[in-house]
Order: structure tokens, then C-alpha cells, then sequence
């Protein structure tokens, strides 16, 4: 297997663009990033969606986007895995260019949610889960991890204030980050007193529904090295885990195996603890989420997550930063796109190119995108060379 | 007759909504209702209750007390007037939530109340002409009265259902007899979501001669009188024609009362006496003769005569008792819970 | 929506609780596998569920998703029943704001949800409390 580096990163403004097709908003940022990557063509390119069929009736965008990229007959994929589209789709286009099998390929991902109403997003959305054996009985997504939720508070004593602290800190980062959907600052008050979604989760405990994409240019790291004159950042490891899809068959609620297991992987790839992480963004769909997911990645022991967030240990600043971006919950969630975005921002804090945002002496950044309750896991460590 | 009910079982849902609830809305005078109507609540099926909910589960109820293998049950029939498709039976899918497909016979009978009664019959009589094993009836009703009708402050949801056979009785059936006649004192069109009565037609000329016509006969039939029989049960479209009809046939307060659910139950239609016969077997002592009788408007009642056999008490600690469900932790509910779950509110069209 | 046969599928696990035991280590599936994710076996035994267990975990629904929206506000819990295997279901005939992790259930027969006023109408069980 060959390094590979990752040249070119590109992402939009997200939020609700009406006036915007899927077509215009992915064809905008893969274009950006073969700007920033200064390449002239692609041999190859994934697209990580969630839902073309249900949030816009389109499929077989593989070919669709690929055309759209003027580029030639090049191969075009489509990647899906519920939430974590986005970030395998990276591990696709990461594992085409390590094995040799292409040179210059384009990671991308999209979601346009906006053109169906709020009951078809939520059903699109529910379809990450067991369809029959838990959407069935009218569960949600926010209900899914409202009840890891409860079971978390119930085991560790994981509090309301620990959760809000989440969405308080991602909704300060995301006030630093341009391209964010909800840039605002929130307080605690707002959140704990926002309206029920399913409890004991509010609506600021959850991410939005959001149009958007975001792209990135992998090569060779040799090959980077003579083409490229921006600091170099390349893909330490790439690792993928599965769970059951329903969450009832968890050995434990309160747990994320997938995202464990992906990042142990992960950590003997790169050869690196959790201590030497200097920061990670991860998939923070709900406040819950990135309080077990911080747990699962071993920031902190299990059922420590959520006093973490309230300590200020995950802040810009704090002894691990989390989702300096602001997160899936400030910056915005367009599902199949969001774990290219993450990849984005690694990049953009190795090459220290955050502004406001930037964490200091970023050496080394870890990515975590789940699909569903975390039945599948994408993590992914890159690093400045 | 050889053959009887081998195991019975009622399903009472929980909510319940008040009397004065439903006359305050329309501007009634509760207690002229309660006293004239001896009604004082209902029972309200919750969106997710219907006829084939509730038959399943006082099916569970029956089949647990017949100590029989669902396998072994050759036919079930459910009378109801509020079978939840137009078209497409409810007995398949109670013979399949209790496990007695495919070898089975199914239908579902309507009768205005006393589909139940005639499932009852239906099921008894195959049983008896060796046709089968056994037999499951049940009677199962969730209907509804139009918003400001009287037929609102009783239209109630409730099942009851009875496994037949010939072994291990627990009440023997002595006589059965059917009296019907072509009266429209109550009916509800296709596709119609109300029924309409014929007022106080209902009760003269429908109610009182059907069902005291039928349990004349029965007891001249049988060689019986009222004083013969510890128990009887009569339709109960409210609390006061049964009573009245219990009183014009001889029979005293003590021998009807066990069987008197509509004060708190309202009417369960298809459900109704069987759900009274129900509440008695869960009391009856061996030896103790029931009498019975439905009525269904259009117009028709079914008479049975029952005699609880020495295997009564074995099972009626076997599975949850009808009064016990209907008093015990009732949920009551105000009008706009009760028209939100009945779909009484118009509202967007998907 | 649910059409027709995905529904009537699973009949046998909606309407008698039917799950695959292994036939090798014990673990039950529901719903039924092919393959035992605890010993890679490939036999198994038809068994019927336990019908009553203790509430794992529990959210009240507010926002539901479309075929729901009567229903709200409305309890969807994981519930360990006693033989072990744990199952997401609505949890009814309750007051949702004094349901508690540990509160013991008994399944019921309902109806879960239906395809509009024309389609389907889709049976299976909800829980209630066991007293
Ligand atoms: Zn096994």
C-alpha cells in the first residue's frame, strides 16, 4: 500500500439552499477542491450520499456527478452507509489510490435534504435503522438516541447541563467557522429549555437538516510531494467497523462498538494513543452521541464523556478539542457529506489554516463519522508530514 | 347437548371517559342522562385498539383457560359490527395471532349486538355435530355514536370470546333457542360512519319484545322459570333496558347484577352480553344455571341456557376477570382525548 | 409506507412472538437468523418469546414520523423480556411522564400503524404495565 496524502479540500456555505440543485452544490465544492489541490484532471471519484432516492428522487449519481465534472468517462461511485456515507466514501477513494489502483481521486459527498417536507427527512432519515423491528413502532432518530441517552444518564449519572455543554461548545466553534448552517452562540438555558423532540433530547441537543457537500483531492504522498506547495497532510489510518443495526441488540446501549472498534484500528494504523491525538471531529448528530463517541474513541473512560464536555476538556483550548468546526450540530448536517467535511477540516487545521478556530500546534487530527445509532464507523487519522 | 364452553375470556380497554365529559360538550344535563340512561361511564379504545386487538387478547384469555392447543380449534368466528376492514376478515388474523391456522374455519359475522351471541351459536353447533373439536366465538365491538346522539353516552369498545367443546366443560349449554323478525329500529348504511336509530322505536317494539320474547320461549322450551336459574344476562345498550327486561321476566337485582357491566361499560355491542356472561362465569359456582340473552337490532335475540360444571373453579383464577379490568385502574379522559382517538377531528388529508 | 408482503412477512414475529434459538449455544434471535453471531452455528429451534420483561430504556416521542402524529405524545422503549433478548416497542396504556427505567411490562396485541385510511392496517404487539 502506498501514503497518501490528501492536496485539495473544497466545502460551500451549507444550509438551506433553495435556490441551489444537488447538482450545483456537490459540482461547487469537488471543484474548489481540485483548485485548491491544483490538479488538472481525476482519474477517479466516490460520492458518499445517504438518500438520493428519498431526499430528491435521484439515483446513480456515481455516473451523474462524474459527468457533471466534465472530466472525461472516469469511474463514478456512489458510497452508502446511512450517516457515515461520507466518510466511507473518503475510505473508498483512500483505499483506490493506496492499493495503486488510481492516482488523482476525488472523495466527495452530498446531501440535498431540503426538497421534501419535515415527515419524509424523518422517514428518510429512519430508514439508517431497522426498519421493521424498530421504525416500525414509530422510533425516530432523535428517539433512538434519546434512549441511549436516558440509559447513559441512568448508568453514569450523566446530567441535562452535561449534555447542553455539548451544544454550547459546538455552537461557539461553529460561530468561528464561515460555512456554518446555525453559526449562533447558544447558552444552556436555551438548550435545556428548548422544545421536546423525544425526551429527554430538545431540539438544540440535535443537528439540523441542512443542503450541502464537501469534496477532497487524495494522491500519492510522493507523488504530493513534487505537485504540491501547501503544508503536506497525509492519511495515517483508515478504519472501519459494523454493529447491529438495531440498537436493542447492542450488547450495551451506552456503548458505541463500531466506533471503538474502528478506532483501535485506527490507533495501530497510525501508531498513536488517544494522548496523542490533538484533535478530533466527530459525528455529533446528537449531544449524547459525541459524549459516548468521545468515550469510545478513549478520550475519556466510559461514562466520563458528559463531565468532560461540562469541564471544558473538549473545548478549543481543553485537553482534546472536539469538533473545532462546530460540528454537525452548529455547522450543519447534510448526511452523506458530513464525514468529507470532517476530513476538510483536519486538513484545514494540519495546514493551520482555521483562523479563530485554530487549534494550536495541530499535529494530528482524528475524524469520526457513524452511520445510524453507529452500526457502521468510519474513523480516520491524518497527519501533518 | 353434549357440547359447551370449554374456556372464556374478556378484554376490557383501560380508558374510560365520563358521563358528564360528553354532556357538557353538547350542552346535556348529565344527570338526567345518568339517571334515565343508568350510565355513568364508558370504555374508550385507544387508536391502537380494535376489534381484532381486543378478540386476540380475550381469545389469549379463553384459550388459556380451555388449556387447549390453538392448533386443535377448527373454527372462529367473530361477530362484530366493527370489523376494521369492509372487506377482509378479522378471524385470520386472530387465528393466526393465537396460532390456529392454516387447518381452521373462519367468518365474521354482523348483527348489529348480536353478531357475538351468533358467533357463539355458530361455533357451539359445529362443535356439537362433531364437526370439529373445538370452537372459538367471540363477540368484539368498538363503535361509535354520532357527536351529540345518546348512542354517544354508551357506543363503547369490549370483547369477550368462548372456546366450545365437548371435554372438560366448563358450563354445559342446555338449551338454545332464536327468536328474529324484520324490525329497522337501528342500522348503519355503506359507507356511512355513524349508525342511525329510529329513537324511541328502539325500545317497545325492538329491544323489549325481541328479548322477551326469546327468553320467554327459552325457559317455556325448557320446562324453566326465573327462579331456576342463579344468573341471567340481557343485552345492555344502557343500563336501564336490561334491567327493565330482568324485571318484566320475574328475575331479581342479585341474579342480574353480576352480568350488569353497562353503568361503567357502556355498550359493547357484538361484546355486550357476552362480556356479561363472562363477568358471571368468573363467579359462578358448579351446578349454577345461567340464562342468556342477545339482541341485535334488525332485529333478533339469542337465547342460551348454561349450567356451570364442577371444572368453573378451576379456571377462573386462570387468566384476568371481567370486572376486574373494568374497575381496576381505569384512565379516564376528557372529550377532546376521547373524539382525537375515536377520529372525530377532521384534519389534513395526507 | 408498508405495502402488503413486508408486512405479512413478518406476521409469525408480530403476531406469536416466534424467534430462532441456536440449537448449539442457547442465544435466541428475533428475529430469526441464519447464521448464530455467538458460535456461527446454523441450526436452530423455533421458541416463542417470553411476554413480559422490565423497561431498559424508554423516550417519549413528540415529533413523529408520518402515520404516527395521533399518537403523540407517545413512550417507544427497550424492553429486556425475562428470557433475555431485548426488543424496541411502544409502551401504551401508561402515563408517559411517570415511566421509569426497571417498571415491569406484559405484552398486548395492537394495532402498530397503517398504511393511511386505505392501505394496510399493520398488527403486532405494544407493551402496557404488568401491574
Ligand atoms: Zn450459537
Amino acid at each position: 500500500m502506498r501514503d497518501v496524502a490528501v492536496i485539495g479540500i473544497g466545502m460551500n456555505r451549507w444550509g438551506e439552499l433553495w435556490e441551489k440543485s444537488h447538482r450545483q452544490i456537490w459540482t461547487e465544492a469537488a471543484l474548489e477542491a481540485i483548485d485548491d489541490a491544483g490538479v488538472d484532471h481525476v482519474d477517479a471519484m466516490f460520492v458518499g450520499c445517504m438518500s438520493g432516492g428519498l431526499f430528491m428522487g435521484q439515483e446513480h449519481l456515481g455516473a451523474m456527478l462524474a459527468d457533471q465534472l466534465g472530466m472525461g468517462p472516469i469511474p463514478g461511485t456512489r458510497v452508502e452507509s446511512a450517516c457515515a456515507s461520507g466518510g466511507l466514501a473518503f475510505r473508498q477513494a483512500y483505499l483506490s489510490v493506496a492499493s495503486g489502483m488510481h492516482d488523482i481521486v476525488l472523495a466527495s459527498g452530498l446531501e440535498k435534504m431540503t426538497d421534501v417536507d419535515g415527515g419524509a427527512a424523518t422517514y428518510a432519515l429512519s430508514t439508517a435503522a431497522d426498519q421493521e423491528y424498530e421504525c416500525f413502532h414509530g422510533i425516530t432518530f432523535p428517539g433512538l438516541y434519546a434512549m441511549m441517552a436516558r440509559a447513559h444518564m441512568a448508568k453514569y449519572g450523566t446530567t441535562e447541563e452535561q449534555l447542553a455543554a455539548v451544544a454550547v461548545k459546538n455552537h461557539e466553534n461553529g460561530s468561528k467557522n464561515p460555512l456554518a448552517q446555525f453559526p449562533m452562540k447558544v447558552t444552556a438555558e436555551q438548550v435545556m429549555n428548548s422544545v421536546l423532540v423525544a425526551d429527554p433530547l430538545r431540539i438544540l441537543h440535535c443537528s439540523p437538516i441542512t443542503d450541502g457537500a464537501a469534496a477532497g483531492i487524495l494522491v500519492p504522498l510522493d507523488m504530493a510531494k513534487k505537485m504540491s506547495d501547501k503544508p503536506l497532510v497525509k492519511v495515517a489510518a483508515s478504519a472501519q467497523a459494523s454493529d447491529s443495526i438495531a440498537l436493542h441488540d447492542r450488547e450495551e446501549i451506552t456503548w458505541i462498538g463500531s466506533t471503538a472498534k474502528a478506532a483501535e484500528d485506527a490507533y495501530k494504523q497510525a501508531g498513536c494513543t488517544p494522548k496523542e491525538i490533538s484533535f478530533c471531529e466527530v459525528h455529533d448528530c446528537f449531544t449524547i452521541a459525541e459524549i459516548m463517541v468521545t468515550e469510545a474513541l478513549g478520550f475519556f473512560d466510559r461514562g466520563q464523556g458528559g463531565k468532560a464536555a461540562e469541564s471544558g476538556e473538549t473545548a478549543l483550548g481543553g485537553t482534546i478539542p472536539i469538533n473545532p468546526s462546530g460540528g454537525l450540530k452548529s455547522k450543519g448536517h447534510p448526511v452523506g457529506a458530513t464525514g468529507v467535511a470532517q476530513i476538510r477540516e483536519l486538513v484545514m487545521q494540519l495546514r493551520g489554516e482555521c483562523g479563530e478556530r485554530q487549534v494550536k500546534d495541530a499535529v494530528r487530527g482524528m475524524s469520526q463519522n457513524m452511520g445510524g445509532t453507529g452500526a457502521s464507523t468510519a474513523v480516520h487519522i491524518l497527519e501533518r508530514v | 347437548m353434549d357440547s359447551g364452553i370449554i374456556g372464556y375470556g374478556a378484554y376490557v380497554p383501560r380508558h374510560r371517559i365520563k358521563v358528564e365529559q360528553i354532556a357538557r360538550v353538547w350542552g346535556a344535563d348529565a344527570p338526567s342522562y345518568k339517571r334515565g340512561l343508568m350510565l355513568r361511564e364508558k370504555s374508550v379504545p385507544t387508536p391502537d385498539q380494535d376489534t381484532i386487538t381486543m378478540s386476540v387478547e380475550a381469545s389469549r384469555h379463553a384459550i388459556r383457560r380451555a388449556g387447549i392447543d390453538a392448533q386443535k380449534i377448527g373454527a372462529i368466528y367473530i361477530g362484530s359490527e366493527s370489523h376494521p376492514y369492509a372487506v377482509k376478515p378479522s378471524g385470520t388474523t386472530v387465528a393466526e395471532a393465537i396460532g390456529a391456522t392454516p387447518d381452521i374455519h373462519c367468518a365474521d359475522f354482523e348483527f348489529a349486538c348480536k353478531a357475538g351471541s351468533e358467533g357463539m351459536f355458530v361455533a357451539m353447533s359445529l362443535v356439537e355435530a362433531n364437526q370439529m373439536e373445538y370452537a372459538l366465538g367471540i363477540g368484539a365491538d368498538t363503535s361509535q355514536g354520532a357527536p351529540g346522539d345518546a348512542l354517544e353516552y354508551s357506543a363503547s369498545a369490549g370483547a369477550a370470546a368462548f372456546v366450545f367443546g365437548k371435554e372438560k366443560r366448563i358450563a354445559e349449554c342446555e338449551h338454545t333457542y332464536s327468536f328474529m323478525t324484520d324490525t329497522p329500529d337501528f342500522w348503519r348504511r355503506e359507507y356511512q360512519f355513524y349508525p342511525r336509530h329510529a329513537g324511541r322505536f328502539t325500545g317497545e317494539p325492538a329491544y323489549f319484545k325481541h328479548v322477551l320474547s326469546c327468553a320467554k320461549k327459552i325457559m317455556e322450551r325448557s320446562g324453566t322459570t326465573a327462579k331456576d336459574f342463579r344468573w341471567a344476562v340481557f343485552h345492555q345498550p344502557n343500563g336501564k333496558f336490561p334491567m327493565r327486561a330482568a324485571k318484566k321476566l320475574g328475575f331479581e337485582k342479585e341474579q342480574v347484577e353480576q352480568g350488569w357491566l353497562s353503568p361503567t361499560l357502556g355498550n359493547t355491542y357484538s361484546g355486550s352480553s357476552p362480556m356479561g356472561l363472562s363477568a358471571i362465569l368468573d363467579v359462578a359456582s358448579p351446578g349454577d344455571r345461567i340464562l342468556m340473552v342477545s339482541y341485535g337490532s334488525g332485529a333478533g335475540s339469542d337465547g342460551f341456557i348454561w349450567k356451570a360444571t364442577d371444572r368453573i373453579k378451576e379456571v377462573q383464577g386462570l387468566a384476568p376477570q371481567t370486572r376486574e379490568q373494568l374497575e381496576n385502574d381505569p384512565i379516564y379522559i376528557d372529550y377532546g382525548t376521547y373524539a382525537k382517538f375515536r377520529g372525530k377531528i377532521r384534519k389534513l388529508a395526507n | 409506507m408498508i405495502g402488503s408482503s413486508r408486512y405479512w412477512r413478518e406476521v409469525p414475529q408480530r403476531y406469536r412472538y416466534e424467534a430462532a434459538k441456536c440449537t448449539k449455544c442457547g442465544k435466541i434471535f428475533f428475529p430469526p437468523r441464519l447464521v448464530c453471531n455467538g458460535c456461527r452455528s446454523r441450526e436452530f429451534e423455533t421458541v416463542t418469546l417470553a411476554q413480559e420483561g422490565v423497561l431498559e430504556t424508554f423516550t417519549v416521542i413528540r415529533v413523529a414520523p408520518t402515520g404516527f402524529g395521533d399518537e403523540t405524545p407517545y413512550a417507544v422503549g427497550i424492553i429486556k423480556l425475562d428470557d433475555g433478548v431485548r426488543i424496541t416497542s411502544q409502551v401504551v396504556d401508561c402515563d408517559v411522564e411517570k415511566l421509569n427505567i426497571g417498571d415491569r411490562l406484559r405484552l398486548e396485541f395492537r394495532k402498530v400503524q397503517e398504511d393511511g385510511e386505505s392501505g394496510v392496517i399493520c398488527y403486532g404487539y405494544k407493551f402496557v404495565p404488568a401491574n
